[in-house]
């Protein structure tokens, strides 16, 4: 069943579309992360523009925290004072990143760049996750487990202004939940992902959040940042195609109840095992299409 | 009477293609009679080049070299007037027809399009960034060229089919039609076709461009109102 996209200005089989957000919307209730470091590249891969691919996505992402978003604020796992930090440094990042974008689309180095992050952040977290999913299921013998980082790391430590942040039972500066955001926000409109995953090991890691509000509240930022984002692309490169995102929206809110009732079933060292390999898989993807020869050597851009 | 000429009256399938949800390409017929003075064909029949071709866009075309094992843009060429699409159709190669210079006046075949390079660029890296050019939307199925895609019947009927693919840019289409005879042109007809968004595409595209952020809004509230949708009906489920 193939469908016309009036943005991106071709037509695509609506039915893998839907299919693609459905799977993405399996992994994200499974994982808690937004699937757009998913969603992006296979939009990609598929032929779709890349900027329509970024923006499309992240209107995704906010349809796909929707739930997770209202189950976590019922139980009370939202700090609404943090959350309110890291959105505002969020919003700041997401309009540098549009700024930053537009330059990197004007020189033409905008894909490489795209390309290049997504290398990086992906085989980083992938990696780190592999490690720790093989150890945890006792596949390869590692350092014992670390107990839980006590606390928040040293630089965050050293920053003034300290605020109370009752619900993480944290009292730092703003300044590096702001930081963070402003990283998240920028990593939204730059690669169309929420950030999920790199936003909820900074939260325990480096911020030394109570693990009870992390989801939670990395989740509110998501979906902020991730309406900001449409809303800036909108705006700005005007590459958000409604019925590309309402066709990844109706697989991926599907996709993220089941997988919701999923994770209850599986063991969580397996699903996060799991997870690492499909973001190695898509790392190692994006690699090979950098540095092997590309299909197309030309490219064209409309002035 | 010799030197009467002979008329083209040539017509198009369609005059208007409308995109809409379904779209996944057209196929237009581009087709009309040849009416010879005296109303006789002659013993050696005239011969047909139809062109189809799109707007014309400037763009800028990249290049991308191998640098440091990462392939990235390199070099770029500015192109004034590239055509947007651009479709040939002839009853024989056009280079047997007609030579160089007239197939340059009208811009027959791919090899002869005016597409205005800018900027001093060497004539070699012109040349390179050209063919890429024609490559790239060979394979895009946007410029085409058929060599024996005009069928002729009993010397008074023509008849081409020239296929759209769906990534076609809206606007005004120019069909034209030569009746090539001796390397020259005898008669030539052009036919405007329109090619545009409808309905609700039509709308979608005028919305993201005209109302950008009531369009922002609604992508948002869309993708707000879908999963709350979905978790309400999830937990009525369960």
């Amino acid at each position: 069943m193939d469908i016309y996209l009036p943005i991106a200005g071709q037509s695509v089989n609506a039915l893998f579309i839907v299919l693609l957000g459905l799977v993405v919307g399996v992994l994200s209730g499974m994982f808690g992360v937004g699937g757009g470091f998913l969603t992006t590249p296979l939009l990609i891969f598929y032929g779709i523009p890349p900027t329509v691919a970024v923006a499309s996505a992240a209107t995704q992402i906010t349809g796909a925290s929707v739930s997770g978003v209202m189950v976590h604020m019922r139980r009370g796992g939202v700090d609404l004072k943090m959350g309110g930090v890291m959105i505002a440094g969020g919003l700041v990042g997401s309009v540098v990143g549009a700024g930053l974008f537009r330059i990197l689309q004007a020189s033409g180095q905008i894909d490489v760049v795209i390309g290049g992050l997504y290398v990086l952040l992906l085989g980083w977290i992938g990696g780190l996750m592999l490690k720790d999913a093989l150890v945890a299921l006792g596949y390869v013998s590692g350092p014992p487990p670390r107990p839980q980082q006590k606390g928040h790391n040293r630089w965050v430590a050293s920053l003034p202004y300290r605020w109370r942040f009752y619900s993480s039972g944290l009292y730092i500066s703003p300044l590096a939940p702001l930081a963070l955001g402003f990283g998240a926000g920028m990593l939204t409109v730059l690669l169309g992902i929420g950030g999920g995953f790199i936003l909820v090991p900074a939260m325990i890691y480096l911020l030394g959040m109570a693990a009870r509000v992390v989801i939670g509240t990395s989740l509110v930022m998501i979906l902020a940042v991730s309406a900001a984002t449409t809303l800036v692309h909108a705006l700005t490169t005007r590459s958000v195609d409604i019925v590309l995102a309402g066709l990844l929206l109706l697989g991926g809110v599907i996709g993220a109840q089941y997988g919701a009732l999923l994770t209850t079933r599986m063991k969580p060292d397996l699903l996060r095992l799991a997870l690492a390999v499909i973001i190695l898989i898509v790392a190692g993807r994006v690699a090979l299409g950098l540095t092997w020869r590309p299909d197309e050597i030309y490219s064209i851009e409309y002035l | 009477m010799g030197q009467a000429k002979p008329l083209l009256v040539p017509d198009i399938s369609a005059r208007r293609v409308e995109i809409r949800y379904t779209f996944t390409g057209a196929q237009l017929l581009l087709f009309g009679a040849i009416i010879y003075p005296g109303g006789r064909a002659p013993t050696r029949p005239a011969d047909i080049v139809v062109v189809l071709r799109g707007p014309v866009q400037p763009i800028l075309l990249r290049e991308k070299q191998k640098i440091a094992g990462i392939w990235m843009n390199a070099d770029s060429n500015r192109f004034r007037s590239a055509p947007s699409f651009y479709a040939v159709a002839s009853s024989k190669p056009v280079s047997e027809l007609v030579d160089d210079r007239t197939a340059a006046i009208y811009e027959m075949g791919l090899n002869n399009l005016q597409l205005s390079p800018g900027g001093g660029a060497l004539p070699e890296k012109e040349r390179r960034f050209e063919a890429g050019l024609l490559d790239l939307r060979k394979r895009q199925g946007l410029y085409s060229e058929n060599a024996h895609g005009v069928e002729i019947n009993e010397s008074v009927l023509y008849r081409a089919t020239i296929t759209i693919p769906s990534q076609v840019p809206v606007g005004t289409y120019t069909a034209e039609t030569f009746l090539v005879d001796r390397g020259k042109v005898l008669a030539a007809a052009t036919r405007d076709i329109q090619i545009d968004k409808s309905g609700f595409e039509r709308f979608v595209a005028l919305a993201a461009r005209r109302h950008r952020l009531i369009y922002g809004l609604a992508a948002v509230i869309l993708s707000l109102a879908m999963g709350w949708a979905a978790a309400a009906i999830f937990r009525r489920r369960m």
